[in-house]
């Protein structure tokens, strides 16, 4: 038993704690999940909350601005990788893309070349990318693990790159003025108040939640999974592989390309700048850091991912060593990430000096 | 017939791994196809489930001509192997792997029940270990909970490649035992062993792959008395 092994015994016991929310009378669940949605919306607020606010609240930064255009963004897309790459086990690196097909057809449709309602572009924004999705997904997904994640990897620069030398796209000066959503009595959608926008995020995030949370549980859930572990062993069971894995392309892609909107009505300027391959990178990183194929893992792992930068702003570059040594650190205390999936240590690719 | 397949051409590349493969199993039958490494067992047995694709050849199923059926589509046929070595799902309990058997069929609680309770008294092992992950069980229970769950799909013929491959003789002479009173419910087993003595006393009949061809067919029991059969396969 060495101190490794101590550290992870101890991690484990504190996020098993869901196992033992479980347990409880459901009535003690709903009012303690009723609680917690409720803080959430709170959430602009808690930098006034003593010890908790010194905790959160981003320095240099203002605390609403980065939960709207990174954390909703980032518990988004972190929802909608994981379906590709938890429930079905694809390896995507351009999921970047399909934020970018979501956030550009809002700017065009509300914008550039439309003047449609903003209550349109989120249906519409979903339904491209989804489209985008499936026209990646036909030709590759016959592909498998590396080669997919190379021909993935390629989809999301394609996109970036031609929104870059289209002119029809507002080349690298991006577009501007894009809708706000119409104000609801009190809420007032402006560039000056987030708050708003944050409603509105994690309204939709929950939906995603509930949506996928079904999903999950359903026929489909169960062929991913299945194909997740073992692709031919799927097949061997009567699952129509090649269809389900589209499926998982499509709707990942769909989440990512409402995030896309989201974010775009949100900042009401895009250009290119914003859609870099990096945030490919991080995008996984968030799936991987929270628990690949646990949804509630990628929430947490998204929030990490987009909060930990802006909280250490003051570390100024360094902020970015903070950043990796967080990653290397839960890697290596949590191979299966911060909220593993049941099973995922039995999975396909175990961590073989885990066992020991 | 059942399963009719004829003059099968295989290909790995530019490499014929089969060249020209014919047999049979007729209803109810237990077939075996034997031979050594390399000699396109498995490849003739990825081929009936449809996981390889054929290059020249037919195969027929119960009268339909299924050589170019994508493979979810013959286990709705009633065509479901047990792959070879560790092809369950790993990270799956045990349940939930055979549940997976099902999935072709759609859910009815009460026939997954009967389903399940068949299984069990077959593997009375995989309901002790019903909630523990596929991956975290011996090779032994691995190799059953894969024939447990093609069971799940109640197929009229079943693929069982290699059943016996890295178990203790003691469960390789089980596993036999168990095939025969599978195959005394009225499924039909096409059986493909490296253990061609068990096989062939398990099976009706079998078939002796070299290299991708057929070199002898016949009974199990013409086979086994077969000199040049046992000089090859069962060690003189």
């Amino acid at each position: 038993m060495n101190l490794t092994q101590q550290f992870r015994d101890i991690t484990r016991s504190v996020t098993y704690g869901p196992g033992v929310l479980s347990k409880l009378p459901k009535s003690a669940r709903w009012s303690l999940g009723g609680m917690l949605i409720i803080a959430f919306y709170f959430m602009p607020y808690w930098p006034n909350v003593p010890v908790l606010g010194w905790i959160i609240n981003t320095p240099g930064t203002s605390f609403e601005n980065v939960l709207t255009d990174q954390i909703m963004v980032f518990v988004l897309m972190a929802l909608g990788l994981n379906v590709v790459v938890g429930f079905a086990g694809l390896l995507d690196l351009g999921y970047v893309g399909f934020y970018a097909v979501g956030a550009y057809t809002t700017a065009v449709i509300t914008s550039a070349h439309g003047n449609l309602p903003w209550v349109a572009s989120l249906p519409i924004s979903m339904l491209v990318a989804m489209l985008a999705g499936v026209i990646l997904g036909t030709p590759t997904l016959r592909l498998r693990g590396d080669y997919l994640a190379i021909v993935t990897l390629g989809f999301g620069e394609i996109i970036r790159i031609t929104a870059n030398n289209s002119n029809w796209l507002g080349g690298p000066r991006g577009i501007n003025n894009i809708k706000h959503p119409p104000n609801i009595g009190p809420l007032k959608f402006t560039v000056l108040n987030a708050k708003p926008y944050w409603y509105l995020g994690l309204t939709v995030i929950l939906v995603v939640l509930f949506v996928l949370h079904r999903l999950e549980r359903s026929r489909v859930g169960r062929a991913w999974s299945a194909v997740r572990e073992d692709e031919d062993a799927a097949e061997l069971m009567g699952v129509d592989t090649f269809k389900f894995k589209l499926w998982a392309f499509a709707i990942g892609a769909a989440v990512g390309g409402l995030a896309g909107s989201l974010y775009a009505t949100k900042v009401a300027f895009i250009n290119p700048d914003g859609f870099l391959l990096q945030l490919s990178i991080l995008f996984l990183a968030a799936v991987v850091l929270g628990g690949t194929g646990n949804m509630y893992g990628a929430i947490v792992g998204g929030f990490l991912v987009a909060w930990v930068p802006e909280r250490f702003r003051n570390f100024d570059t360094r902020r970015y060593f903070v950043f990796g040594c967080i990653l290397v650190l839960v890697m290596v205390f949590r191979p299966q990430g911060i909220i593993p999936r049941r099973g995922s240590a039995a999975g396909p690719r175990p961590v073989e000096g885990e066992a020991q | 017939m059942l399963l009719e397949v004829n003059d099968l051409h295989v290909f790995y590349g530019r490499i014929e791994a089969l060249k020209g493969i014919s047999f049979n199993v007729n209803d109810g039958e237990i077939v075996t196809l034997i031979g050594a490494n390399g000699a396109g067992k498995t490849t003739t047995m990825r081929t009936v489930s449809g996981v390889r694709s054929v290059a020249q050849g037919s195969i027929i199923f119960d009268g339909q001509d299924i050589t170019k059926m994508p493979p979810h589509e013959r286990v709705k046929l009633g065509i479901c192997q047990a792959p070879e070595g560790r092809g369950i799902f790993p990270g799956m309990t045990v349940r939930e792997n055979l549940e997976m058997g099902t999935y072709v069929r759609g859910g009815n609680a009460v026939e997954k029940a009967s389903d399940l309770e068949h299984v069990f008294t077959l593997f009375p092992r995989l309901q002790e270990r019903i909630t523990q992950l596929g991956g975290t069980l011996s090779g032994g229970e691995q190799q059953m909970l894969a024939i447990g769950r093609a069971l799940m799909s109640r197929p009229r013929l079943l693929l069982l490649d290699e059943p016996s491959m890295g178990l203790a003789p003691m469960l390789i002479a089980q596993i036999f035992q168990i095939i025969k009173q599978i195959n005394s419910n009225g499924i039909s087993v096409l059986l493909v062993e490296q253990n061609a003595t068990q096989a062939l006393r398990t099976a009706q009949r079998g078939y002796v792959l070299e290299t991708g061809h057929v070199v002898k067919e016949g009974s199990g029991q013409l086979l086994l008395d077969d000199p040049a059969v046992r000089a090859a396969y069962l060690g003189g």
